[in-house]
């Protein structure tokens, strides 16, 4: 496939890229992606980038004296 | 700061009234809450809605019309949560709501009051933030 693309697509496809991507649509069949491999390249690594987010969880869980703590002061506010 | 959600959880529950999900609710609490706490440190912190539109010099720069190289491979954790943390403070809590923690766009938009669509592109820009930043090589002093 011949990589042709300008400026001005690119930036018209990029200034829609956050309702495209937040829609949830599959842009690997938009015309613009298929023809620019700058802007697939940028797709591509922004769902690299969300991709690796989800690893990020922090799997914490709180210590038990919390609970005491939260049901003591609880008391103590209502008294 | 989880014990002071739950307080506040406890003395407002009454004024839940479920136009949203509780969840995002009570998020919206928790957020206010390390917000409350910030301020009585004396941290100098800027208002949601500064937040939500970092000054010019902050945001990610034009993608298009550049060769440089792409993300390969996964990314480093450290080096992700490196670049998590750099991001200005609007960016950054919009990534971790929706990217991390996994809230839709229309959960962040009644947590922050703010508009889907805003939300959406706060988050675009957040990525492409994170992107320029991933792709720079490390600085000397953090190479181990």
């Amino acid at each position: 496939m011949t990589e042709q693309f300008n400026k001005n697509d690119c930036a018209e496809f990029q200034s829609r890229l956050p309702e495209l991507i937040g829609a949830g649509e599959d842009l690997s069949r938009h015309a613009h992606i298929q023809s620019c491999e700058l802007c697939r390249a940028l797709l591509a690594d922004l769902e690299t980038i969300a991709e690796a987010a989800r690893q990020l969880l922090p799997a914490v869980e709180p210590p038990d004296e919390i609970w005491r703590h939260i049901e003591s002061a609880i008391q103590d506010k209502s008294s | 700061m989880t014990q002071e959600a739950f307080l506040q959880l406890h003395r407002k529950i009454a004024t839940f009234r479920g136009d949203s999900a509780f969840s995002t609710w009570l998020h919206r609490l928790a957020i206010n809450v390390v917000l409350m706490q910030l301020r009585k440190k004396g941290l100098s912190l800027i208002s949601l809605d500064e937040a939500m539109e970092p000054a010019q010099d902050e945001g990610p720069g034009r993608g298009f019309g550049t060769q440089d190289p792409t993300l390969t491979g996964a990314i480093d954790r450290l080096a992700l949560e490196r670049a998590v943390a750099d991001l200005p403070a609007g960016y950054r809590l919009i990534f971790i709501l929706h990217d991390v923690e996994g809230f839709e766009h229309n959960e962040i938009a009644s947590m922050l009051d703010c508009s889907i669509g805003n939300s959406k592109s706060q988050l675009h820009k957040a990525r492409l933030k994170l992107r320029e930043t991933l792709r720079k090589p490390f600085p000397p002093e953090s190479q181990t």
